[in-house]
């Protein structure tokens, strides 16, 4: 039987007493954040999200308007105009609508503050979900290859219906609420976050580091949690920014169809729908959640972007 | 200025004086390339031998005018028959490639454009320097195609490379660049991606085309082999330093410089040393039966295709002794190790460890004897997982069949000892090793399991001749300390003469020859062995036995 040597100094006699070798000092890389941090569309796409979230969050700072409060008597007010209501006291009140009125006398200002709420969470949770998701599937069909051939054959067929119609169609089937439009908006991009999941297990399977981990017995839960998840992390935070940005898109498209959430939570899709009626005279109503919309998407788009060029070393810049 | 039309026929091909090529801020050192000098006459060959990292294909590059921006030329010149290259116009530089100077690289397989049928390829250059027909840039082709030693010119002419076998690929890129007869044939590594038998064929056609045409020849290797066996003149660099220049008997032989000496010793020697022959009484550890991988099975419509990856081959290991497995690339000797590691399944036959066949042994029960068997990979840099430090790559396996943490880390320690590392750096994470290191580091986990059989696929294949050396002696001298039986896959027949004491030849994957070392290599009887050991670069040079000066 094998038996090693009891101490270091047991060690056979090789070339020189001095072949004991300690490897080279290597200039550290600078580190994540500050490379992150360096990169101009990291920092602007961050800045922006956080500012939209920050108001989201600090909404009833931002405005004392109830952002579902009809008041018939202020209907289609352009932007800046000062309106008079009542308070919870009784006390008659008189503020500026910055962003104007709806056609029920709602607030736009305060509905857009409020649904930047609904924007950033439907988004955020819908990443979440389908990373989750799309991650094990992914793993499972990659690492198991009997479970390859049927789970990526559902997965196809979830891909070859268009997004926007299998979301329509599951929140139909069980009524609109924030949860069933995040899953259902999740679902849809399931499938792509497996195929980039299975893509990158198939390579790393390979690598001789995962075969020296099979041959010193590591159970396979163990493997594919050391040695071939770490590798998706990366890829994986990168695609869930864009797939947050595309949430954002699918659920505003959902709530102007008017199969999204009921109008009594604003989200800027329901707000533009809303204001699409009299879109040609009071523009306000489309505008103003259009603008926050398009920024939201750009600026998350571009965190992605930023995010792919500083993570993912196929697409970084080679000296 | 000279006249470009009439270069200087006297002059040398190539002449490099103080050449010094500017490394990217924070390299490990401030020149690729410092104060270089050398010459290339015409119909002369002049290797530029040294180890990776040393600034030998970067000159390659400086002169072809392809290097990238980051690299700039700071100093010296290169002056191409008396033309200087450093600073041209990118035009000019255009116009003499190919016409003047010809590059083959190291990797026929991305060399050529897999779109473009093979002679279309070479009809660009044709129909980019000169005015000929399209009928007589084809019978031009068609001539140089013939001039390689490539069959059926028709046929190659109209195939794309994918259709071709590496040797083929690389005499296409041989007939292209030297179609326009340049005076300077710069070949980076050409053989390097070949096997050996391949590699021979090409070094002779170089050789042959060389001495017809009085081409001058900048050829870049890091193998002395095939320096003993091309070149006229060498010129050894060291981290971008010219430590030698001579003719190539004088250097192999009389090398001056510490540096060239030991590398010249560290080339194993093709001769096997006296071995004691094995002794009837050490056990079995391995025993192969019958072994055979089929890769592919019958589609689900139609026939499929099926490979037969190994066939029939049947092997023994005692304790304490090594068993070499040599042969090309293709010939089914990872696959052999891959089957006895149960990487993969094999698709029949026996594989016996100290008895127990564990050939189609379900998982469960496989697990238990995995840790007997442990294999050593070719490539250093993949082997080790970059996120986890050495010493969580070494202790995972004792880990995993239960020892505990600090008994663990104390084994990676002595077996840090063992390997030579320093034991304090267990908590480095790999990138901060050499590749020599990496590979002593991937030994000592093989070894943190107490296997009974230590697999080496290809283990030294990746390293420089000295790192080699250092890597080969560690490994015998850890069988014999630990009374290991190896197996030892390799296609490098000088590593496998120091090695093994007993050796099988693979060819096609099935075991050809088979037999002590002294035998086999004495006196090889199987057709295919004979060509392997005729093919083997520098075969009349004896290596490692040169004294220091």
């Amino acid at each position: 039987m094998a038996t090693l040597p009891s101490t270091p100094a047991d060690a056979p006699p090789g070339l020189a007493p001095d072949t004991i070798e300690a490897p080279a000092v290597v200039a550290r890389k600078p580190g994540l954040l500050r490379r992150l941090l360096r990169n101009w569309s990291v920092l602007i796409g961050a800045v922006i999200v956080i500012a939209i979230a920050l108001v989201g969050l600090a909404a009833p700072l931002l405005t004392p308007a109830d952002p579902s409060a009809i008041n018939p008597s202020n209907r289609n007010k352009t932007p800046g105009t000062q309106i008079t209501e009542r308070n919870d006291e009784g006390q008659r009140i008189t503020r500026s609508a910055h962003m104007g009125t709806d056609s029920l006398g709602r607030d736009v200002y305060a509905r857009v503050v409020y649904g930047a709420r609904v924007s950033l969470i439907v988004g955020l949770s819908a990443a979440v979900v389908s990373v989750a998701a799309g991650l094990l599937i992914g793993l499972v069909a990659g690492y198991f290859r009997w479970m390859d051939a049927i789970l990526m054959r559902i997965m196809d067929g979830l891909m070859a219906i268009p997004a926007i119609l299998l979301a329509i169609a599951l929140v139909s089937l069980s009524g609109a609420s924030l949860l069933t439009v995040i899953v259902a908006i999740a679902i849809p991009e399931i499938p792509r976050v497996v195929r980039l999941v299975r893509a990158i297990v198939l390579t790393i399977r390979e690598e001789p580091y995962v075969e020296a981990a099979i041959s010193v017995g590591t159970p396979t839960p163990k493997v594919i949690w050391r040695h071939v998840l770490p590798n998706t992390i990366a890829p994986l935070i990168v695609q869930a920014t864009f797939i947050a940005g595309s949430a954002i898109l699918a659920e505003a498209i959902l709530s102007f169809l008017g199969v999204g959430l009921p109008t009594d939570i604003p989200t800027w899709g329901n707000i533009m729908a809303e204001g699409r009626t009299s879109f040609q005279v009071f523009p306000h109503n489309i505008y103003y959640p259009a603008i926050f919309l398009t920024l939201t998407v750009l600026a998350i788009n571009m965190l992605g972007d930023g995010l792919r060029d500083t993570l993912d070393p196929r697409m970084a810049k080679k000296v | 200025m000279p006249d470009r039309a009439a270069p200087d026929p006297a002059a040398p091909v190539l002449e490099v004086r103080d050449l010094s090529i500017a490394l990217p801020r924070g390299g490990d050192r401030p020149n690729a390339v410092s104060q270089v000098s050398f010459s290339v006459a015409p119909g002369e060959i002049v290797c530029l031998v040294g180890e990776s990292g040393s600034g030998k294909s970067v000159i390659a590059f400086s002169a072809m005018g392809l290097l990238p921006k980051a690299l700039p030329v700071v100093a010296g010149r290169i002056a191409l028959q008396g033309e200087d290259l450093v600073g041209v116009s990118e035009e000019r530089l255009r116009e003499l490639r190919c016409t003047r100077m010809g590059m083959i690289f190291q990797e026929p397989m991305t060399a050529l454009n897999p779109v473009m049928r093979c002679g279309d390829q070479i009809d660009e250059v044709l129909a980019e320097h000169t005015d000929l027909s399209a009928a007589q840039r084809h019978a031009r082709i068609i001539e140089m195609i013939e001039q390689v030693h490539l069959p059926d010119p028709p046929r190659m002419y109209a195939s794309y490379p994918h259709q071709l076998s590496g040797g083929q690929r690389q005499r296409i890129m041989i007939a292209m660049a030297l179609i326009l007869g340049p005076s300077l044939l710069i070949a980076d590594e050409p053989t390097t991606a070949l096997d050996v038998t391949t590699q021979a064929q090409i070094l002779k056609l170089v050789k042959e085309l060389q001495r017809e045409r009085g081409t001058g020849v900048l050829f870049i290797t890091h193998d002395f082999g095939v320096v003993a066996e091309i070149a006229d003149r060498v010129a050894v660099l060291k981290h971008g330093e010219l430590v030698e220049m001579g003719p190539t008997r004088e250097i192999l032989t009389r090398p001056r410089h510490a540096y060239t000496q030991m590398l010249i010793r560290s080339v194993p020697s093709h001769d096997p040393p006296e071995r004691t022959p094995a002794s009837a009484d050490a056990p079995v550890v391995l025993a192969t039966e019958r072994l055979d991988k089929t890769y592919g099975s019958a589609g689900l419509f139609g026939r499929g295709r099926t490979v037969h990856a190994v066939q029939d081959v049947k092997l023994e290991i005692r304790r304490g002794r090594t068993l070499g497995i040599v042969g090309e690339s293709g010939s089914g000797k990872s696959t052999v190790a891959r089957c006895i590691a149960r990487l993969i399944d094999p698709t029949g036959g026996q594989i016996r460890l100290l008895g127990t066949d564990i050939a189609s042994m379900p998982a469960g029960q496989l697990r238990g004897l995995r840790r007997k068997i442990q294999i050593v990979f070719q490539d250093p840099y993949r082997s080790l997982n970059p996120r986890r430090t050495v010493g969580q790559s070494i202790v995972e396996g004792p880990m995993n069949y239960g020892t505990s943490a600090a008994d663990a880390l104390a084994r990676a320690r002595r077996l840090m000892a063992l390997v030579r590392l320093d034991p304090e750096s267990l908590d480095r994470f790999p990138h901060q090793f050499s590749g020599g290191q990496r590979q002593r580091i991937c030994i000592a986990r093989a070894l943190a399991m107490e296997p009974e059989l230590l697999i080496a696929d290809e283990a030294v294949s990746a390293l420089d001749v000295s790192v080699q050396a250092q890597v080969l002696t560690l490994l015998a001298d850890i069988r014999d300390r630990l009374n290991l039986a190896m197996l030892f896959i390799t296609h490098d027949l000088r590593v496998a003469a120091q090695v093994c004491d007993e050796v099988a030849v693979m060819s096609k994957g099935r075991v050809v020859e088979h037999g002590p070392v002294g035998q086999v290599f004495g006196n090889p009887q199987h057709a295919y062995t004979q060509a392997l050991f005729e093919a083997a670069p520098g075969k009349d040079f004896e290596f490692g036995s040169v004294a220091a000066a």
